[in-house]
């Protein structure tokens, strides 16, 4: 079996949780720190036999910490496109570390909650991951393992400008927390636009599911900091969840608003997708997302017990394009990708209860 | 100092700077606060999905063409030009050549322009010998663009000592 195989099959990973109940609105938090080495060109400009040169360093250094368990590191030129999509979909690596896949490499642990990209924008990004809203502890781990990795690197730093990223948007702290939410009522009662807006004057941005340019599809957004030199690392977590925790409570109010002014259509649309999800025979990523995330809204609305809330999450990941081709181990066309995909949600959701309409929302 | 820009519609001090990367183009425009609220750019009253191609299109702004200095870094080899195309640095002298132009991005980026937060143990221990060094390749570089060919190749070898003093403080 190959490694990647291995990585791909493992259930019991941080993101597809499935052991631990996450939030009604938050998935997922992460937080990356951007690092450079210390008297080495930044990654774009140096040279196929520099770049291996950093791999080589950092990916001994990173493997030999005690913050990171049964670490694996996988040379991006030797995955193929299909398995560079899937750590992507999960995301553990980055668009651009693809782009550049010569001398470019990944370093993760066995959960998955750990993944330090080598030669992306900058030599390193350090980045840990938790299901549910977990900032302050992530910071905590984040913290102590670059610490401890700051004893055999000798990272980029001026006393001005903090830490030294090529892209002049890290410099500093080279901190962005971001935390994955589902936010279905701000989208059905059209406020989305107005959170965007105000959050954006507080310096934060939203994006959707995979980053940069993304769609928002299944209704889930990624909002993290976009500043990171002026405020210590503390600081700008804080000021972020405070933030967050203003969306949460928008995004309650805005759900309960729905159910009360629009029940029947709010209704119509959980039990549509209950059905639709158990019976379809061929769906498409963008459906699924949807109507995953009316199922993940009954959960939330007590219409369907709490621990279907993780099966859910674990859906949404297993939905996307390069899952379904690694779940077929085969090499699928749009048309097969869609009949595949309701296969697989299908066969998960068999067990699921009864819708119970004598819910009381929390 | 900085040197103070005029307004590029009228020729009052500007005090609005406006830049944005559009296509991985950075974008520049100074205004000074009459012209800007005139163009409705400050204020309340900031447009929902504020577009600043359309702002200067449709305002007859044109971006200004900061003085380009011939500078090039001679450790990586990037050039303003690839500054202002990429917006990304090649490596950590580009700090020291690029010094101007960067703070005015970084002015525009960022809530401050110093740093606050962690510090790398190992840059605490050399910090003295590193800001000297940081000095002496700002020196250097201003030296050479002035043409200062003598002050250039004393700063060169100062430069060269203190990077032995700052090797010598890492490995201890």
């Amino acid at each position: 079996m190959r490694l990647i195989d291995r990585i791909i099959q493992n259930e019991r990973t941080e993101l597809l949780n499935t052991t631990r109940a996450t939030s009604a609105v938050v998935l997922s938090s992460r937080i990356r720190l951007a690092r450079n080495l210390a008297d080495s060109v930044f990654p774009a400009r140096a040279n196929k036999s520099q770049r291996c040169a950093i791999v080589a360093k950092c990916g001994t250094a990173i493997e030999s910490l005690k913050g990171i368990k049964n670490p694996v590191l996988l040379a991006i030129d030797e995955l193929n496109d299909r398995d560079r999509q899937v750590l992507r979909e999960r995301h553990l690596i980055s668009k651009e570390l693809c782009e550049e896949p010569e001398g470019a490499a990944v370093v993760m642990d066995q959960r998955q909650g750990c993944s330090v990209m080598i030669n992306e924008e900058d030599h390193l990004r350090i980045q840990f991951l938790k299901s549910g809203f977990n900032l302050k502890a992530l910071w905590k781990k984040v913290d102590a393992f670059d610490s401890q990795l700051e004893q055999s690197l000798n990272f980029a730093f001026s006393p001005e400008y903090g830490y030294l990223t090529a892209c002049p948007t890290n410099l500093g702290t080279g901190l962005r927390a971001s935390v994955m939410m589902h936010l279905p009522g701000l989208v059905l009662s059209g406020h989305m636009e107005r959170v965007v807006r105000a959050v954006n004057h507080l310096g934060i941005t939203v994006r959707g599911l995979f980053g940069e340019g993304s769609e928002a599809s299944g209704h889930v957004f990624q909002i993290s900091n976009q500043q990171t030199l002026g405020e210590s690392e503390a600081t700008i977590i804080e000021r972020l969840a405070q933030v967050l925790k203003t969306v949460i409570d928008q995004e309650i109010n805005a759900r309960f608003c729905q159910l009360e002014q629009k029940s029947i259509q709010i209704l119509d649309q959980i039990g549509r997708s209950y059905g639709l999800l158990q019976n379809a025979y061929h769906i498409s990523s963008d459906e699924a997302m949807n109507r995953l995330s009316f199922l993940r809204l009954a959960v939330d609305f007590n219409m369907l017990p709490d621990k279907c809330r993780v099966l859910i999450d674990r859906l949404f990941i297993a939905c996307q394009p390069a899952h379904i081709q690694a779940a077929a181990a085969a090499q699928l066309d749009a048309d097969m990708r869609d009949c595949k995909r309701a296969e697989i949600i299908r066969e998960e959701l068999k067990q699921l209860p009864k819708l119970d309409m004598n819910f009381t929302a929390n | 100092m900085a040197k103070s820009v005029k307004c590029c519609l009228c020729d009052q001090p500007a005090t609005v700077h406006l830049t944005q990367i559009i296509n991985n183009k950075m974008l520049k425009v100074d205004l000074c606060e009459a012209c800007a609220s005139e163009k409705g750019l400050i204020g309340a009253q900031v447009p929902p999905g504020f577009s600043f191609e359309e702002v200067l299109k449709n305002h007859d702004l044109h971006p200004v063409n900061a003085t380009k200095p011939k500078v090039k870094c001679d450790e990586c080899g990037l050039d303003f030009s690839d500054l202002q195309t990429n917006g990304r640095l090649g490596c950590e002298h580009c700090f020291t050549v690029f010094k101007q132009p960067l703070a005015g991005m970084i002015q525009d980026m960022h809530f401050g322009q110093k740093h606050v937060g962690k510090v790398p143990e190992q840059s605490l221990a050399s910090l003295n010998s590193r800001m000297k060094l940081l000095q002496l390749q700002a020196a250097l570089s201003e030296a050479i663009e002035t043409e200062a060919y003598e002050d250039a190749a004393k700063y060169r070898d100062q430069i060269n000592h203190c990077k032995a003093l700052v090797e010598t403080e890492s490995i201890s």
